[in-house]
């Protein structure tokens, strides 16, 4: 019984970190339809952040708090500059943005490789959150127990901005027409900015989160951006309670898999199990309806 | 659709009176590039030089089917990997029996080093017979294409959820055969591969054989391609790439096309990858992973997804490329690749094939993707 609990809790956990770097990217998919590849090149960035902070801020502690809105501003600067250099001028063309993006993202890693060494480094995490927590025989890792609290909190404030400013209104406008918000008035092309810098910062947030379970190095990125994609897409566009729930359902169906087989064939049945679920609801979990004849 | 595409691919019945010169235009060519591929590059190269055009034969190959699914058919395939690793798999687990059968043991080294050391696998038994390992190579690849793409066209999942998926598929892959170690060789793969069917693959004719039989494999595919590309069907797979819904309203089933386009270029790379094992003598994981899945799609980029010869050289030229500049600048070589590659599908869709038409016409860059496939 312990044994299923404490691989619960290792899925959930797993499933917080998908969530996190699913969340943006949910974010920019469903508005413009843009397959950022390089999503994962900012969550490097994030991670990148804390580590230059923490050589520089001696505590680990207040290095990590500084870290948090300092990653989310790089990465999200990072990508408000991609969208205003690339997006926008390819925004008829989806697809072409995927492999455009994956231009982009091959520089950046090359970038962090000549900046910081192609070797991974390591941060520190703060004493905190280095011990576990036994509940009843379970165990919690307290930087999981972290990063499942983060992973809920930018869920929340991401759900607060969407549903209550006025800038949510005007993201949600164009996310289900695009064409009727433009006549209406709404500056689609600016809110298209302001998406992909939230978007692009919420892969920073995440950054910060990961260098607490892993190293961090200049291909971070690609080790978890199609397991993201696969998030969005199981999910849903633009549907954060569909990333939510794909998240941690995916991340618990990994960890129950991994632990009766193998890491690897583990992936490989989460994998066919996306394409039969995508047999029965082709547009994801929850999708938006639109008009539209595709 | 609200913005109405112009294709660069010209109709076909655009040109009713056709001159000498323009009938004579696409045989003259294929000519000069068999004479080029068979007469001057085995004659003008070292031994060296014509193994590492060998090579990139292969990537071009792959970009024959490329040229077919994405550059025609609209569909991004970010997984070619997968098939040009099952290909070479299946060629490479013969071509280890066969060595192992010539120097009179029953595993391929690597087993008795790593495996648990008795019984061949099941699942390897097969491929000692040469026939059936040879029809794997294309069939195997082309099931597995058969089946993802049923599932997923006849459901309408289109776009980015397609080309997404395809890239997982290569992801699991890679990491399936990373994971059974005993039984594929694990990171290293499949090395050190000796025999090709009873050539020593370590005497240079040899080589030179292998070169010869990637080139016309080459040739005939491409002139099979063009075939397609020019029959009803071809027709039919640009109808589906522009305007899906009308081709459906018209009474095909673009699900059918579009799986017609997903196999044949699965079955490409299949090929491809079977040959590129003796000409390297290697096959590993670390070749068809998601970077070097979405590598073969670059070649055709940059050259022209849409023209079959602008895919076919801008493979060789980007191989080319890569091997040269990045043993002497890796660093730069990876900005450059970048760059190259944003500029080519950002600015000049069309690729460098298009680059002659957007000159001297000043016409900007026509879309070859319709964008929602």
């Amino acid at each position: 019984m312990t044994v299923i609990l404490n691989q619960s809790f290792t899925g959930i956990s797993i499933g917080a970190v998908l969530l996190l770097i699913a969340l943006g990217l949910t974010l920019t998919f469903g508005q413009m339809g843009v397959i950022n590849m390089a999503h994962g090149e900012f969550i490097m960035a994030g991670a990148y952040t804390t580590y230059v902070l923490q050589k520089d801020i001696s505590g680990a502690g207040i290095s990590l708090l500084v870290a948090l809105p300092l990653a989310f501003l790089v990465a999200g600067g990072l990508g408000a500059l991609l969208e205003w250099l690339l997006i926008r001028r390819l925004y008829t063309r989806p697809l072409d943005t995927l492999l455009v993006t994956w231009g982009v993202s091959l520089m950046l890693q090359q970038l962090a490789r000549d900046i910081f060494g192609a070797p991974n480094v390591q941060t520190h995490a703060p004493d905190l959150l280095t011990g576990n927590i036994s509940v009843g025989g379970i165990t919690f890792a307290n930087n999981r127990l972290f990063i499942l609290g983060l992973a809920l909190l930018c869920v929340l404030g991401l759900t607060l901005i969407l549903r209550l400013t006025p800038l949510g209104r005007r993201i949600r406008a164009v996310v289900q027409n695009r064409d009727l918000a433009e006549v209406s008035g709404i500056a689609t092309g600016r809110v298209d900015r302001m998406t992909f810098f939230i978007g692009s910062g919420l892969a920073g947030v995440a950054g910060v989160a990961l260098t607490l379970v892993g190293p961090i190095g200049p291909t971070m990125g690609t080790n978890y951006i199609v397991d993201a994609f696969l998030v969005v897409v199981v999910g849903g566009i633009a549907q954060l309670k569909g990333s939510v729930i794909t998240a941690f359902a995916l991340g618990v169906l990994q960890s129950v898999l991994e632990y009766s087989t193998t890491v690897s064939v583990a992936k490989v049945i989460v994998l066919v199990a996306i394409v039969a679920f995508l047999q029965w609801r082709p547009q994801g979990l929850y999708t938006l309806r639109t008009r539209s004849l595709a | 659709m609200t913005t109405t595409t112009t294709s660069p691919i010209p109709a076909a019945d655009t040109k009713r009176t056709v001159s000498r010169y323009e009938r004579l235009r696409v045989p003259g060519a294929f000519l000069l590039g068999a004479v080029l591929l068979m007469g001057v590059a085995p004659l003008a190269l070292t031994d060296f030089r014509l193994n590492l055009l060998a090579k990139y034969l292969c990537y071009a190959i792959v970009a024959v089917g490329v040229s077919l699914a994405w550059g025609r058919g609209g569909l991004l395939v970010l997984g070619q990997g997968v098939f040009f690793g099952l290909g070479g798999y299946a060629m490479a687990m013969h071509l280890k029996l066969a060595d192992a059968a010539a120097t009179g043991q029953t595993l391929p080294d690597f087993m008795q080093l790593y495996g648990t050391g008795d019984a061949l696998p099941w699942w390897w038994r097969p491929f000692a017979n040469p026939a059936f390992a040879l029809a794997m190579t294309v069939l195997l690849p082309m099931a597995v294409a058969a089946l993802l793409g049923f599932f997923v066209f006849r459901r309408r999942v289109k776009g980015a959820y397609f080309a997404i998926l395809s890239q997982a598929l290569a992801a699991a892959l890679a990491i399936w055969l990373v994971g059974q170690q005993a039984t594929t060789g694990g990171t290293n793969g499949l090395t050190d591969i000796q025999g090709f069917f009873g050539y020593d693959l370590g005497d240079p004719v040899n080589q030179r054989t292998v070169y010869f039989i990637i080139a016309a494999a080459l040739l005939l595919l491409m002139a099979a391609a063009r075939q397609l590309f020019v029959s009803r069907y071809g027709e039919l797979l640009v109808a589906v790439r522009d305007s899906e819904e009308r081709v459906r309203f018209l009474g095909y089933d673009p699900a059918n096309v579009k799986l017609v386009a997903y196999v044949v270029a699965a079955g490409m790379a299949g090929l491809a990858g079977a040959l590129f094992v003796p000409a390297v003598g290697i096959i590993s994981p670390a070749l068809i992973g998601i970077v070097p899945s979405i590598g073969f799609v670059i070649g055709a980029a940059v050259g022209g997804r849409a023209s079959l010869v602008g895919a076919v050289l801008g493979a060789i030229a980007v191989a080319w490329a890569q091997s040269t500049l990045s043993d002497a600048f890796p660093a730069a070589w990876t900005y450059l690749q970048g760059l190259l590659f944003v500029l080519a599908v950002g600015f000049l869709p069309g690729g460098l094939a298009s680059l002659v038409t957007v000159l001297r016409g000043r016409r900007t860059p026509t879309t070859p993707t319709g964008g929602t496939t």
